[in-house]
């Protein structure tokens, strides 16, 4: 057990490519944690994922042992977050573990959206901020400018700030020491009953579920009971350890720790991040606020594009969800795309690194719908219904009003691309409450339905931007908005797959960009096809294929017959892959194909 | 028709693998070589002929054809030593069509006399175009003054003659085409074979369309000029009895309905394709391609067939409605039940055929043969172009 004093936690803020996992290498390489030869880059995010798309998806800590300008061996555990919105509540939930943070921001970038959003979750947390100038090495870096902006966006003092380059190492010694001067140490009461916070849990192949925890008070030992406070489930402790990165067995972990445990938990679904844990029979009287149980925001339905693969994806969705409790998913059917499932997301960059899992390290072709928000359908009867599938729409009749979730946005956006994004915004129906300037660029706060956000936003925010507007938002409640479901018909029948909730005002550019979309993607058959968008039964786009004219092999002699069955054969295993609306045959790629478009 | 009724018929393909150059549309079998020993490929040839007998049994020979390649590069004599062994080993009908594949070049149509004489009784000249430049992008070897003269002489040496044209060509508009057209059928006598020019594997044109060097008329245009075709030979009395050929009434090639027919025929020489019955099962023959191994085996072991294999009653069916369809009349439902020996619905999606029905793109119905009613099943008018997606669609399972 480590006295109190000794002890330092924080965690480590900062806008994707600002440095932060380099940062922790080099944190850990100056205390030691890893030899050279065990280095590598960004040790800290282990999936492939994680390291290639440069974001942190899985809460991960590090045990570091520093000593200080003062003499002493201090244990300071850096805790990296998931640095994204999607995983807002994983990253409260690590802030609450910690008692400061370091900001840090690329001094040639300045200060991101995200990072706004994230240090007032730390400063609401009670936390002390060192903010960090990172990429002091760079020739565009301008230190100065960056700290009046950190001082005037975000309102914190910076005269204190650290330069340091992560990449060469440059004032790391300088940060620790500073780490040790400026936190507290963590509060807690050794002698009182085992109160610990479940900061995150994941699956490991030859361990099972790993338990991240934050001891507030009391000690956890190996082989000690414990209860789940909130689950309710209790546990035999098998093992408790600490990561330096590497993970080290210890025999208990005290007041201000951090550390994990593993207890034979077969799923991360059993664990709840921000449970309380305490030991079984001997029960912290208060536990911590409690968590709430993460809910999805974004939906959409994944089918495998080959329908022999449904078995496949199944078992691939549950593995993952072995390792990601907020990902949930149920079975659905589509007269278009056969059997899949109707998943929930945390938002949109956890629905893309499902799909890119899915597709990369299982190997599976999928489709996957528009994706939806939850809408609330009030009834005539006064009930209310959630409805995040349109397919599940309810005749409108019996409807009185419908609500969409909104959401308020912080948009850091070039003052050269202002204009842009203030069109985009009130494009996609946003109401403006704040416009300010930090130096050159504009910060804007924009309310917004998030139904328009998960369709197109972040796209089209990053191609008119180039790439230089950060975005980040919180939900907002729900408005009610005047919604339609927005049916596409193919040869008169209804495509399932394709149809989507919107705003009555973009039904009609939507359902005109889709038919004509679609007009060039479903291959001429040997009739007309009429392809017709509809809200209800009232149509409002119409686009027609023209009939298939030619289509015969101009020779065919003796010599010919076996070369054109095998060819005929070929062309009957080819209508395998169609689906039949009404006797047109649509291949599975113009699904695809259609289901991909923006209305660019 | 005086024939032996049990005696059956059969058609006889021979295929001569040589041309002077390789023509950049065409993907049949044909090489080119410098100085061919004939005698040497009669023995080949003929030792097929003999080797097909003891598989055929007695039959009455219906037609002949020599195709390739270039068969009008062989000699008159070999022409004539091969009709020779093919009359001493079946029955020749009385009525029997020799048919010979030439070039208009002009030392080629020096022969046409000679191989009149050799029994030839049709002559198909592979004309393509009917302007310089074009048959000139066509890897021809001729010129339309050659043209001119081989239509010519064909008329005046064989009873039967007809000719080729490629249409849809790069760069051509329905004008340009139907000009050419009516130009043809005041040199056309009772047959044509018009061919929409298509990409083939293999092809000097697929190489170059791949890389968009070569631009064809897209479907809506070739449809057009598909539709032309039909329109202007109707109007001058040579209506299509197939997908790509026009004749009069009786002018039709014998020999290629045996193969729309589905009746029996061997094929003798390089890579050349048979299909015969014997004992109740139909086999499906091919020899081996290049000449010089086919020429090989041939003459070492009296054959160079490279697969034989016994059709199932589903391949049988599917081959004979792919093929029947291509004709203007049809399948007559008769010939199919003998032949295959069940009826033709086992065989065709019952729910698309309705469909295409409804749609007018396939018909059932009775026809007038002589004074014998027939009933068959065929492709319309309309439904003939789209032949290849009707196919897929009522031989889907």
């Amino acid at each position: 057990m480590t006295e109190l004093s000794k002890i330092r936690n924080f965690s480590i803020i900062a806008h994707i490519d600002h440095g932060k996992s380099t940062l922790a290498d080099r944190m850990i390489q100056h205390c030691e944690g890893l030899t050279d030869r065990e280095m590598k880059n960004q040790v800290l995010d282990s999936m492939d994922i994680e390291r290639e798309r440069g974001i942190t998806i899985k809460a991960q800590t590090v045990r570091l042992k520093y000593t200080a300008k003062d003499g002493e061996t201090y244990i300071l555990n850096l805790m990296d977050t998931p640095g994204h919105v999607d995983f807002a509540y994983e990253v409260s939930r690590c802030l609450y573990a910690c008692e400061g943070s370091l900001l840090v921001v690329d001094s040639s970038q300045g200060v991101e959206a995200q990072t706004l959003a994230n240090v007032y979750l730390a400063i609401e947390n009670n936390h002390e901020i060192v903010p960090v100038l990172n990429k002091i090495d760079l020739p565009a870096a301008e230190p100065e400018q960056i700290r009046a902006q950190i001082e005037d966006v975000i309102g914190i003092d910076a005269s204190g700030a650290i330069k340091v380059s992560a990449k060469t190492g440059e004032g790391i010694d300088e940060l620790l020491n500073s780490l040790v001067e400026i936190l507290p140490p963590p509060k807690g009461d050794p002698d009182a009953p085992l109160k610990a916070l479940l900061v995150d849990s994941w699956y490991d192949t030859y361990l099972g579920v790993m338990v991240l925890i934050r001891v507030l008070d009391g000690t956890v030992k190996k082989g000690m009971k414990i209860k789940m406070m909130a689950a309710g489930t209790t546990h035999l402790l098998d093992r408790v350890g600490v990561f330096t990165p590497k993970e080290i067995l210890v025999d208990e972990l005290g007041p201000g720790e951090i550390g994990f445990f593993t207890a034979s938990i077969k799923e991360v679904s059993q664990t709840n991040v921000g449970d309380t844990i305490t030991e079984f029979k001997n029960e912290t009287a208060r536990p911590l606020p409690g968590f709430k149980p993460v809910q999805s925001v974004v939906f959409c339905g994944l089918f495998p594009a080959d329908a022999a693969d449904f078995e496949n994806l199944r078992d691939s969705m549950h593995k993952l969800k072995l390792n990601d409790a907020s990902f949930t998913f149920e079975t659905e059917t589509s007269t278009a795309l056969g059997y899949g499932f109707r998943c929930g997301f945390l938002g949109m960059l956890h629905l893309e690194i499902i799909q890119e899992r899915l597709t990369r390290e299982f190997d599976l072709d999928i489709i996957s719908t528009s994706p939806s928000v939850i809408y609330k359908l009030h009834l005539n009867k006064g009930e209310v219904k959630k409805l995040h599938n349109p397919a599940d729409m309810p005749d409108p009749t019996l409807i009185s009003h419908i609500e969409e979730p909104w959401i308020l946005a912080t948009i850091l956006v070039p003052d050269e691309h202002l204009g842009s994004v203030l069109k985009l915004c009130e494009e996609k129906r946003g109401e403006q409450v704040e416009l300010t300037y930090a130096g050159t660029r504009a910060m804007l706060i924009y309310k917004l339905p998030l139904n328009e956000v998960v369709y197109d936003f972040y796209d089209k925010l990053k191609s008119i931007s180039r790439g230089y507007a950060s975005f980040d938002y919180q939900m907002d409640g729900y408005r009610e908005g005047d919604l339609v479901k927005l049916s596409i018909m193919v040869n008169s029948e209804p495509v399932d797959a394709l149809a989507m909730m919107v705003h009555r005002a973009q039904a009609e550019f939507r359902g005109r960009a889709l038919c004509d979309r679609l007009k060039d993607l479903i291959p001429r058959q040997l009739f007309k096809i009429p392809i017709q968008a509809a809200i209800g039964g009232k149509i409002i786009a119409r686009e027609t294929i023209s009939a298939m004219r030619k289509d015969v092999t101009a020779k065919c002699y003796g010599g010919d017959i076996s070369r054109k069955r095998k060819l005929l054969d070929k062309q009957k295993k080819g209508k395998k892959k169609m689906r039949l609306y009404g006797n047109v045959e649509i291949p599975h790629s113009a699904f695809i194909a259609a289901l991909k478009m923006g209305d660019d | 028709m005086s024939k032996n009724i049990t005696m059956g018929d059969l058609a006889i393909y021979i295929h001569w693998p040589f041309c002077l150059s390789k023509c950049p549309y065409c993907d049949f079998n044909s090489h080119v070589r410098g100085v061919i020993d004939e005698d040497i490929w009669a023995d080949g040839l003929m030792k097929e002929l003999d080797h097909y007998r003891k598989l055929s049994g007695p039959r009455n020979i219906s037609s002949i054809f020599f195709g390739g390649g270039t068969p009008s590069l062989m000699s008159a004599g070999l022409v004539e030593k091969l009709l020779n062994r093919i009359a001493q080993n079946w029955a020749m009908a009385p009525d029997v069509e020799i048919t010979l594949e030439a070039n208009p070049t002009s030392t080629e149509a020096g022969k046409f006399r000679d191989f009149s004489a050799a029994g030839i009784n049709r002559l198909s000249l592979g004309i393509q175009a009917l302007n310089d430049a074009d048959l000139k992008a066509l890897g021809r070897e001729h010129n339309m003054k050659e043209a001119r003269e081989a239509i010519d002489l064909s008329q005046k040496y064989f009873k039967r003659s007809s000719f080729d044209l490629i249409y849809a060509r790069m760069g051509q508009s329905l004008g340009d085409w139907e000009k050419e057209l009516t130009e043809a059928l005041t040199m056309a006598v009772g047959h044509l074979s018009l061919y929409q020019l298509t990409i083939e594997r293999g092809t000097a044109f697929h190489t170059a369309h791949s890389k968009g060097r070569l631009i064809l008329p897209g479907e809506d245009l070739s449809a057009d000029m598909y539709d032309l075709t039909q329109a202007i030979c109707d109007a001058h009395g040579l209506p299509s009895y197939e997908v790509s050929n026009h004749a009069r009434k009786g002018e039709e090639s014998r020999h290629n309905l045996a193969y729309w027919h589905y009746a029996d025929y061997i094929g003798i020489g390089p890579g050349a394709h048979g299909r015969l019955e014997t004992d109740g099962e139909i086999y499906s023959f091919c020899q081996d391609r290049s000449p010089e191994k086919w020429l090989a085996n041939a003459v070492a072991q009296g054959h160079a067939t490279a697969q034989k294999d016994c059709l199932t009653v589903q391949m049988r069916a599917e081959e004979m409605i792919m093929m029947g369809l291509r004709l203007s009349d049809g399948i007559d439902l008769k010939s199919f039940e003998k032949r295959i020996g069940q009826k033709i619905d086992k065989f065709i999606n019952q729910t698309y055929l309705q469909h295409l029905f409804e749609l007018g793109y396939m018909e059932k119905g009775v026809y007038q043969q002589g004074n014998q009613p027939g009933h068959h099943l065929r492709a319309t008018k309309q439904g003939r172009p789209l032949l290849n997606s009707l196919l897929a669609q009522i031989l889907a399972h």
